[in-house]
């Protein structure tokens, strides 16, 4: 699954790089963020597409597996 | 599932908006300027007035709104872990462009937030600016589409993410312990204020529900534009609405363009300015609310903002680049036009290549 680090990125570059990735690899990515808001954009952002999240929390990040 | 959670969020930032739209009202009826409930712009060139930056006496007074808005973000961060010490992203352009945003803020005469109570207060002008607004935005999301980035921020010390809410907090307790020492009008827009207790209060009531629901007056039309998402949007209509409603109310709704208050009719400065504030808005990432409330949250790359926004105040009025009732001035013109094509270079120079 193709990997994406959002971190330390401010709005709305998290979502565009979400957007971006899921335009190479539309069967599914990994997003990964630094900040509650960012996961918030790109759940809200991929579940409008029809994708499913699944949210994993990690030392100091959240982890966003982006599946269709 | 999905479609529940939007909803909540929707609701979450209308209902905001409304208590938004609420407490600008009463910030009025309590003394502040008319159709100013709150602007950060404003508020922000009021306190480098006061803090002597410039000397336009007739906006120098020490907001305490925009102090209660880094507090209440700062406080609720904290409550609900989000609370992050960042920075490191591209601190100097960040000054120069929220110098310049307040540029064009100042030729139009208001934040975006001040827009919208204009708006809801009867004033076509602000019709006006949020059309350039709009464009400005729109001028922004193709430098994101084409790749513009200020590039990531880093985690910081603790001491780094809180120093902002930390000058703040001190800027207050020392005006209130010697008042002597600062600048405050005697006439004028800044003479114009509610009681200390009350601004501080309704900023950190908006500091706390604008933090919660994440309202920015650029990202409502950015999101709209990039990612047809409109969920910060209805918070944004929400406060228009909500102030037209209770100007209708309270017999303050004055529609036109002529006699508006702290107010000029110049609709192509005012369509320019507002461009300027939209488009560099878009490239910091957030409306000036936004970035006071961010700078709450421990972004010292949004405190470097905030503290371009004041010294581009500072220049603003030492070298008469703020319009004021009569209209726009010729430095000012000069200076918008200069921070457009600023704009321009940053964000066709400024791209990152993706990793």
């Amino acid at each position: 699954m193709k990997l994406v680090n959002a971190c330390g990125r401010a709005c709305p570059e998290p979502v565009l790089m979400t957007k971006k990735a899921l335009a190479e690899s539309p069967e599914g990515i990994s997003v990964t963020v630094d900040n509650v808001v960012a996961a918030e954009n790109i759940a809200r952002f991929v579940k409008g597409k029809g994708y499913a999240v699944t949210q994993r929390e990690e030392k100091d990040a959240i982890c966003l597996d982006i599946t269709w | 599932m999905t479609k529940g959670l939007g909803a909540r969020k929707n609701l979450v930032g209308i209902g905001v908006g409304v208590a938004v739209g609420v407490v600008a009202l009463a910030l009025v009826a309590l003394g502040n300027p008319a159709n100013m409930g709150f602007c950060i712009a404003c508020f922000l060139r009021d306190i480098a007035g006061a803090a002597k930056l410039h000397s336009a006496a007739v906006v120098q007074y020490v907001r305490p709104e925009v102090i209660g808005l880094v507090l209440g973000a700062f406080i609720i961060s904290l409550i609900k872990k989000e609370f992050k010490p960042r920075g490191g992203s591209s601190p100097m352009l960040r000054f120069v462009l929220g110098m310049f945003v307040m540029v064009g803020a100042l030729m139009f005469l208001g934040c975006p937030l001040r827009m919208m109570l204009r708006i809801g207060g009867g004033d076509l002008n602000a019709v006006v600016g949020l059309v350039g607004f709009a464009a400005g935005i729109g001028a922004g999301v193709v430098a994101l589409n084409r790749g513009f980035s200020l590039r990531r921020a880093y985690t910081q010390s603790a001491l780094e993410g809180a120093l902002f809410t930390i000058v703040m907090a001190f800027l207050l307790v020392l005006w209130l312990l010697v008042p002597s020492l600062f600048a405050l009008s005697e006439t004028g827009p800044g003479s114009m204020h509610a009681a200390v207790g009350i601004s501080l209060a309704a900023g950190l009531i908006v500091g706390i529900l604008t933090q919660r629901s994440r309202l920015c007056c650029a990202g409502g039309v950015r999101d709209a534009l990039m990612f047809r998402d409109f969920h910060l949007l209805y918070g944004f209509l929400a406060v228009i609405v909500t102030v037209l409603v209770g100007n209708l109310i309270l017999g303050k709704f004055n529609l036109g363009f002529e006699g508006q208050p702290v107010a000029h009719n110049d609709g192509l400065w005012n369509f320019l300015g507002m461009a300027l504030v939209g488009w560099g808005s878009v490239l910091l990432g957030g409306c000036p609310l936004r970035q006071l409330i961010l700078s709450g949250e421990g972004s010292s790359d949004a405190g470097i903002t905030v503290m371009g926004y004041m010294a581009g105040a500072a220049f603003c009025h030492n070298f008469g680049l703020a319009s004021s009732g009569a209209g726009p001035t010729a430095n000012g013109m000069v200076a918008v036009g200069i921070g457009l094509v600023v704009m321009l270079v940053v964000s066709v120079v400024n791209k990152q290549k993706e990793a």
